[in-house]
């Protein structure tokens, strides 16, 4: 009669995702994505739980015994019932002093509420200690996948989205997390309970457990045919759904165009087509999947009547007691309940497994190649670099640069050149060695940068580029990002130099003013004269800028190039040019195109080659005499 | 919540129908427990094999009758929640589409496609959940107490004490653990914050040599998290222990008082069992109510959000009478506008006049911030003036269809936006039935036909989502196609050739010259090179006019053209 086990998952959930209460029962129902290597994932992440092996074996004996416990009591409960029947039989037939042996069931009921008060307390523990086990696991994995991060080459960040590399760390993770705080055990309970309830029914009578059991297969196929059936119509549910939310997301983001060329009409059209397909899928998948609870309760029902009805006709002949006809009930009622949940649970750690071998597939990538245990350092850095017989290119089969020789001197200027999308971030690349070359040697003050630390390699780089990260924190903070430990003179200092000092002051908290998420509380040229100033406190031998300042208004932009100029004297400065000026005045020009560099020299030079810089150089800034080429 | 349930009203009789299926379903499962007190009571006691199998068939019966009951009702809710849904994002996805650009900026673009999407299908969630649940729940509740009390009213009085005390559990935990529910999902975004920080800032953080810091910052964060989560789920694991409990000692009650009774002759032994079965119903239905709690705030905070956009009108309204343009064609004319954004302390421009004719190319230049958009944006009244009026063919624009308006402009705008779909189709955006030799032509002129050639499936090559698969350069000439193929009166380009590298915008501006001979062109550019040639130039600076005239002549008058100009062309190649 206390079938109180029945919803064991907590009702909340750890508040996201999936597994909200009665609801939780749809997650079976949609078609979970598969791992290409189960057992190896399996394996490795089974590596994670064994640290904490002793917690976990608590976690599961104490699951044990709350179950057991709580299987035992219909048994005992029934016995109570037994007693009050046979009391009462007794009164019926008149037997002189016959009463209800209220001592017996007394005794009876207070070991019940020790047996009801030892399970609530180990499922309590057990829930407790798992807590902390999964949380502390979810960390480890966190902590792995954030070091590992740190040591996968530039390569593996360019190749993919960000969306892509955050989805495993949040996604995936949690998946791991909710199935390791809830659904584990439960699997775990549900296969105890399923083993628990069989025997104690046994025990009580093996003719009455055939009976139960009788309706066994039926819940498998029931639960089998609408889980296939409802699989279908939710993959299709999914598909409408993602078509709808691209179509809405294109249609908003487009919404400028869309009235510009008067398509609202078409654009409602599309979206109506493809919301009455989601409403077919929608309406299909729900009811199939919603048939499953009412089923499972006929079937569920039809054991308790052919129970009531046998046990009814054994108790008449005293083949069993009446007691055991209620624990009877009881234990049919409690079967059903594992069957579906563990239908589910394999679907959940199906999908748990598939999570485990994205973040596993993650901490497998190749690293970049371990700094030398005997590197060298260049404590003084004067801004030499030279360029010898550099072969590079993103894929092995096509390359982009084949054997190039440059040698720039301390102070230079190197400006290069080409139109957009030309590859210009791979010189960067390669200097800072965010890539590896292909061939050759890249060499700073001599020393080949392949022998030097990373670290120490780049800390003799300042790089201002067009696209400027700051960070979530102060405006004191993102300067102070150009040097540990600097002081607060320092970086107003720096921030006066960049020419940014005034325009801080005018915010309303000052150096102390937070950027926000996107940093939109400054403007674009703001922000570009904040990330000067951090190059300046930075104090590097070596400079890569990016002049471009499209968005900029042209107050800002004269203030920028200040501040750009006053940075680049006296070190050697790689700029990705934009200005006459500034390619006309460099020592070398590199004329860059599809990733590759074609031509190089200074500005005299290139221009009588008549290459591609000439060509470049008269349609950009004498923009006249093209009108001719071009009809 | 509830405002939004007038959508409901066609699903009326369906709703009605889950209610009273539910309540069949709900009656049946009361009326088991009573039929197997039945068996206990007289069959059991008086041995008649023949009543309990009586009984048991009239059980079986009643069983699939609530079965059947429940599968019909799951249909009908099915189909009302998931219509619902499909209506009310129907409804505002055709609100939105009416939506001007002042509504897009107030309530901003990412919003009203979570409102329109995440929102409505939560929402739809929540009013499956409750025609299942909800509404099953108080039926359950209230007849189980019925028959509860009809079975023997004095032992109703545990019910009395073990309902309040299993209330008051659920409530304390619940509002005890909500808040930090909350924290654990703020401590989420901080995590997220750092990390998507950490992948857009990498070439930064490892320049500036920062990993270390930065695995502190990720650690703090996880710390924090991983505190939080233990903390929340130790609260929720005393929750299911708590309520076993309190259902457990209520069944003890029940067997304790019920022997009692029975003792003293008031009560029978299967009455007691099914009092048992009735003390079980009510509390998990109480348990179902209790979902109520988590669900409905969170869809509430949907439903909010989705009435604002019903509830936006949008600013601009069709002409109550239509003036006609007459036989003019492609004159545009600004008098005396101004113009100033919603809640903004100054207008965006200001005292604008002038006006352009067929044939001419006029370009606008500015800095950034000096109105050149804001201005473009008005010819196509994406917004309304404050004052002043701005005529399109002698015609007030406010007194035209905005639709025959737009279809006399060819519109560039200055982020190239592309739809999912071919090249062609994205070409015959602009005019729907465009032939293939016209779609050619637009993208030959655009100088978009070589590179198109080039792709594997040319025309036919598919553009996806967002224009991912297509350089920044190739968007701005296939959405300058788009606008070329319509071979409208007006052309506006804002900005749109600044992807283009020198030669490519050299090569199409001279193509387009031939194109619009006959049209009236307005440019928006900072490039010297583009603006240099326009028959008229206007210089845009905080929103005001501050030169108009040929480059020659503003180069002479002009300061802020001047500065303009001179940040990208040496001394000698000014003059």
């Amino acid at each position: 009669m206390s079938e109180v086990k029945r919803e064991h998952r907590p009702f909340m959930g750890p508040g996201r995702g999936r597994g909200v209460g009665p609801g939780a029962g749809l997650s079976m129902m949609m078609p979970a994505e598969k791992a290409k290597d189960v057992k190896g994932t399996l394996k490795r992440l089974i590596g994670y739980l064994t640290p904490r092996k002793f917690q976990l074996v608590t976690v599961f004996s104490m699951a044990a015994l709350s179950t057991i416990f709580s299987i035992f009591s219909p048994k005992i409960m029934g016995k109570a019932t037994t007693k009050l029947f046979e009391g009462l039989m007794l009164k019926l037939r008149g037997v002189p002093g016959a009463r209800v042996d209220f001592d017996f069931i007394l005794h009876i009921l207070l070991t019940l509420a020790a047996l009801y008060v030892a399970s609530a307390f180990f499922n309590y523990v057990q829930q407790f200690i798992m807590a902390g086990v999964a949380q502390k696991i979810v960390f480890d994995m966190r902590r792995d996948i954030d070091d590992k991060l740190s040591r996968l080459p530039l390569k593996f960040f360019d190749s993919r989205t960000h969306g892509e590399i955050l989805s495993r760390v949040t996604n995936d993770v949690d998946n791991i997390s909710s199935t390791l705080q809830q659904s584990l055990a439960q699997l775990f309970w549900a296969i105890v309970t399923l083993v628990g309830i069989i025997i104690m029914m046994l025990t009580i009578s093996p003719l009455m457990t055939l009976i139960s059991v009788v309706t066994l297969p039926l819940s498998l196929v029931a639960t089998k045919a609408t889980v296939s059936r409802s699989q279908k119509y939710f993959s299709e549910q999914w598909k409408d759904l993602g078509e709808l939310n691209g179509h809405v997301e294109e249609m908003y983001t487009g919404h400028q165009v869309v009235k510009a060329f008067g398509h609202e009409g078409e654009s409602i059209n599309k979206f109506n087509a493809i919301n009455e397909r989601l409403y077919v899928a929608s309406w299909k998948s729900q009811f199939i999947s919603g048939i499953i609870m009412p089923l499972m309760n006929f079937i569920s029902n039809i054991g308790y009547v052919f129970v009531c009805v046998v046990g009814g006709i054994f108790v008449t002949r005293k083949a069993i007691e009446i007691g055991d006809v209620q624990a009877f009930i009881q234990y049919s009622k409690q079967f059903t309940h594992p069957i579906t949940q563990t239908a589910n649970i394999a679907n959940i750690i199906q999908s748990t497994v598939a999570s485990a071998e994205r973040v596993f597939e993650l901490l497998d990538e190749v690293e970049e190649i371990p700094d030398r245990d005997d590197a060298k350092a260049i404590d003084f850095p004067k801004g030499r670099v030279e360029f010898q017989n550099v072969k590079f290119g993103y894929k092995e089969d096509v390359p982009l640069i084949d054997s190039m020789n440059i040698d720039v001197k301390q102070g230079q200027t190197i400006a290069i050149v080409g139109p957009t999308g030309a590859g210009k971030t791979t010189l960067v690349n390669l200097l800072m060695r965010f890539y590896e070359i292909g061939g050759g040697k890249i060499t700073v003050d001599g020393v080949d940068i392949r022998d030097l630390r990373r670290g120490d390699l780049r800390s003799i780089f300042g790089m201002v580029l067009q696209d400027t990260w700051l960070f979530n924190g102060t405006i004191r903070d993102n300067i102070a990002y150009g040097r540990t430990g600097a002081t607060d003179e320092e970086i107003v200092r720096s921030a006066k130099a960049a020419h940014a000092d005034h325009f801080i002051r005018t915010l309303p908290d000052g150096y102390n003013t937070i950027l926000n998420e996107e940093a939109s509380n400054i403007s674009q040229g703001q922000k570009q004269l904040l990330t000067i100033a951090r190059a300046i406190l930075a104090d590097p031998a070596i400079l890569i800028l990016d002049e471009a300042t499209s968005s900029v208004d042209t107050r800002t932009e004269v203030l920028i190039q200040k501040a750009m100029a006053a940075l680049m004297r006296g070190r050697t400065s790689f700029v990705i040019a934009h200005r006459l000026s500034t390619i006309r005045e460099a020592d070398l020009i590199l004329v860059m195109n599809h990733g590759s560099v074609i031509e190089k020299g200074s500005h005299k030079e290139l221009l009588a080659q008549g290459g591609f810089y000439a060509d470049l150089y008269n349609s950009q800034f004498t923009g006249a005499s093209l009108e001719k080429e071009a009809v | 919540m509830l405002k939004l349930f007038r959508f409901l009203k066609p699903y009326k009789s369906p709703v009605l129908g889950v209610l009273v299926l539910i309540f069949f379903q709900s009656i049946s499962d009361l009326y088991l427990p009573t039929l197997m007190a039945d068996i206990v009571d007289t069959g059991i006691v008086k041995g008649d094999i023949n009543y309990i199998m009586q009984i048991g068939g009239l059980m079986l019966l009643v069983a699939a009758g609530g079965t059947f009951c429940a599968i019909w009702a799951g249909f009908l809710s099915a189909k009302t929640a998931t219509g619902f849904g499909k209506d009310l994002r129907s409804k505002v996805f055709a609100h939105v589409q009416n939506f001007t650009l002042h509504e897009f900026d107030h309530i901003s673009t990412p919003s009203l496609i979570t409102r329109t999407t995440n929102d409505i299908t939560q929402v739809q969630m929540v009013t499956l959940m409750m025609l299942r649940i909800f509404v099953s729940a108080p039926i359950m509740t209230v007849g189980g107490v019925i028959m509860a009390v009809s079975k023997d009213a004095r032992l109703s009085w545990v019910l009395v004490v073990a309902v309040p005390v299993l209330a008051a559990a659920i409530l304390i935990i619940v509002s005890r653990s909500i808040p930090l529910f909350k924290a654990m999902q703020a401590k989420i975004d901080k995590l997220n914050l750092v990390l998507r920080e950490n992948l857009s800032g990498i070439r930064v953080i490892r320049a500036f040599n920062r990993i270390e810091y930065e695995h502190n910052r990720f650690n703090d964060a996880n710390l924090d998290l991983t505190g939080t989560a233990i903390r929340v789920n130790r609260m929720m694991a005393v929750l299911m222990p708590i309520m076993m409990l309190v259902m457990n000692f209520t069944t003890i009650a029940i067997i304790w008082f019920g022997g009692i009774r029975i003792d003293s002759g008031d009560m029978q032994v299967g009455a007691l069992m099914a009092f048992l079965q009735y003390a079980m119903q009510i509390m998990f239905s109480l348990l179902m109510v209790s979902f109520m709690f988590v669900m409905v705030p969170r869809a509430s905070a949907s439903a909010e959000r989705i009435n604002q956009v019903l509830d936006t009108a949008p600013k601009i309204k069709e002409p109550a009478q239509v003036k006609s343009a007459g036989s003019k064609r492609g004159f545009v004319e600004f008098k005396d506008v101004t113009f100033s954004y919603p809640g903004a302390e100054q207008p965006a421009i200001s005292n604008i006049s002038f006006s352009a004719g067929p044939g001419e190319v006029t370009a606008i230049s500015g800095g950034t911030g000096s109105g050149k958009s804001t201005l473009i944006n008005l010819i196509l009244r994406f917004y309304d003036i404050d004052s002043g009026s701005i005529l399109v063919d002698g015609v007030d624009v406010r007194e035209m269809p905005q639709k025959s308006l737009r279809a006399k402009i060819g519109f560039v705008p200055q982020k190239a936006v592309l739809f999912t779909g071919s090249i062609a189709d994205n070409i015959r955006f602009g005019k729907k039935e465009a032939t293939d030799e016209e779609v050619r032509h637009a993208a030959d002129t655009a100088q978009a036909a070589e590179f198109i050639s080039e792709m594997k499936d040319g025309f036919a090559f598919v553009i996806a989502q967002g224009g991912t698969n297509v350089s920044g350069g190739q968007k701005q000439r296939l959405a300058i196609a788009r606008a070329l193929v319509r071979r409208p009166e007006i052309y506006i380009f804002d900005d749109s050739f600044s992807a283009l590298d020198f030669k490519t915008d050299a090569k199409l501006r001279a193509a387009l010259k031939r194109e619009t001979a006959n049209s009236t062109v307005l440019i928006v550019a900072q490039r010297a090179s583009t603006v240099m040639d326009a028959d008229r130039i206007i210089v845009l600076d905080e929103g005001q006019i501050v030169g108009v005239g040929s480059h020659k002549e503003l180069l002479q008058t002009c300061e802020v053209y001047r500065e303009i100009i001179s940040s990208q062309l040496s001394e000698e190649e000014i003059a």
